[in-house]
């Protein structure tokens, strides 16, 4: 009988208590934590690429060679020694980030419900609509605070499945000790100057991305949505629950 | 009901906390004593450096070489980091075409020994054709022609508690009577690397005699690292257990500078 009077206990209790939240805890926690690393590697990034802002394809390359593509950067030696300290460090708080991310993600099931697009979602006339509301520069609904919309999870999957897995392995195939271990990661890449040259593109990639994701936080409430990242409820949410 | 559960959070994360300090400090031990800490290891930047270089050493043995190419992947163009030194002594030498230049080894070693040029020679000889990055982000490849660092130091018998090697160039003052107010492009390498076999004192490149702006008469090769570590113009090798009593104790000039001790990034 003690366990029968215990449970009201416990559902009053959840009555009482807020709603679930907007993102699990550890998803706001990886959140900031990435946000802050990616920052220390972007600018620590820069740093690096200054000293040669010439990228080149294959094993080598240097100037009075032939390059791939010469960035509109003068050379300004001189950066790359804190530089390559702070991205090293960013880039391990990054991973290790990463990593608790990936874990929670896949126990919990966080991928499959929130980051995964519904089979009827994946329709390209959806994706479309979609893509030419986001264009239009319109304000999304309220359900829309509640759930990703399918561009929204396909952003998202790439961000996490592709760019993030293949600036790391771009990264690691630079550097001569891991290449040693695992000569294939260098090769992979056609060698280690395509190696750096991807790994430049990926990160474009990701600043590119980063672009837009604060452009659409912008736009759907700024406030809001970064309170919803911080607390874990918005005030959107409540009103519609 | 709530107060249990708030006491039984607490002794979870007193217990979880105390079990991470004890970790922490039985991995900080563990490090020290199979070598996994830089001697740039201080400061927030000295987190992540440990980090890379732990990992890397735990990763990369012996057996893990720098990719071996093929002559015909020599590229046309090597650079230069960096003018000859100043030094009238090296001058001299250079002069004399490096018959009165010595390599001095001493140190930690059964043997402190001065090596000619013609003694290195005579020793068994190795050609390696491997990669070589930059610090700044360009890359070649040439063909090294030395003895293995590892003959040399077996020569002079390198005494166990050995853990670095120290590599000191006719560009810095590598002859101070006190050790701490040496400079300059002065580095260091542990014992791995030491006896890593494509680790190479290199008299030859390309097929000819080392050139001047390459590091003439001899310099090291590391390819598992970048090529700020290839200490050039070399004239003093010494063996040591620590490098904390040379220059600020960094284990290289470069760190000085700004740079990170260990270039296996």
């Amino acid at each position: 009988m003690a366990g029968t009077a215990y449970l009201p206990d416990l559902a009053i209790q959840g009555a009482e208590s807020q709603d679930p939240p907007r993102h699990s805890a550890v998803v706001r926690i990886t959140h900031w934590i990435t946000a802050l690393s990616f920052v220390g590697l972007l600018v620590s990034g820069i740093a690096i690429l200054i000293a040669h802002p010439r990228l080149y394809w294959g094993n080598t390359g240097a100037l009075g060679g032939p390059s791939l593509i010469d960035l509109p950067i003068p050379f300004m030696i001189g950066h790359s020694g804190w530089g390559r300290y702070l991205h090293f460090l960013s880039a391990w708080v990054s991973v290790l980030t990463g990593l608790v991310y990936a874990l929670f993600g896949l126990l919990s099931h966080h991928f499959g419900k929130n980051l995964l697009p519904a089979k009827g979602d994946l329709a390209w006339s959806r994706i479309w609509r979609m893509v030419w509301h986001d264009l239009q520069l319109k304000r999304p609904g309220a359900e829309e605070a509640l759930k990703y919309n399918v561009l929204q999870r396909l952003a998202y999957l790439a961000v996490v499945f592709v760019l993030f897995p293949l600036v790391i392995l771009s990264g690691l195939a630079m550097s001569p000790a891991i290449a040693s271990v695992v000569p294939v990661l260098r090769s992979g890449f056609g060698g280690q100057q395509s190696a750096r040259t991807i790994h430049f593109f990926i990160a474009l990639a990701l600043v590119l991305f980063l672009c837009v994701h604060i452009a659409m936080v912008w736009l759907a409430g700024f406030t809001d949505r970064v309170r919803a990242m911080i607390t874990g409820h918005g005030a959107t949410g409540k009103e519609h629950s | 009901m709530s107060d249990r559960l708030s006491r039984r959070k607490l002794i979870t994360t007193g217990l979880v906390a105390a079990a991470g300090a004890t970790g922490l400090g039985i991995a900080a031990r563990l490090a020290d004593r199979y070598g996994l800490i830089p001697p740039d290891d201080g400061g927030v930047y000295g987190v992540g450096e440990t980090m890379t270089y732990a990992a890397q050493r735990l990763l990369t043995s012996r057996h893990s070489l720098a990719r071996e190419f093929n002559r015909s992947d020599i590229s046309k163009i090597a650079p230069i980091k960096g003018p000859p030194p100043e030094d009238e002594t090296y001058h001299r030498l250079l002069a004399g075409e490096f018959a009165d230049w010595r390599l001095k080894i001493d140190g930690l070693v059964a043997r402190p020994t001065f090596l000619s040029l013609a003694e290195l020679r005579r020793f068994p000889a190795e050609n390696h054709v491997y990669h070589q990055a930059c610090e700044e982000g360009w890359s070649f490849i040439a063909e090294w022609t030395g003895v293995p660092l590892a003959y040399v130091l077996n020569l002079v018998g390198v005494l166990p508690q050995a853990k670095y090697v120290v590599f000191f160039g006719f560009d810095t003052n590598f002859d101070a009577a006190d050790k701490q107010t040496i400079r300059g492009k002065w580095n260091s390498i542990d014992m791995a690397d030491a006896w890593h076999p494509q680790t190479l004192l290199a008299y030859g490149m390309n097929g000819q005699e080392l050139p001047v702006p390459h590091g003439a008469p001899l310099r090291l090769r590391v390819p598992r690292q970048l090529g700020g570590k290839s200490t050039k113009y070399l004239s003093l090798i010494t063996v040591t257990d620590t490098v904390k009593d040379i220059g600020l104790g960094f284990g290289a000039g470069g760190v000085e500078r700004g740079f990170s001790w260990y270039a296996g990034i």
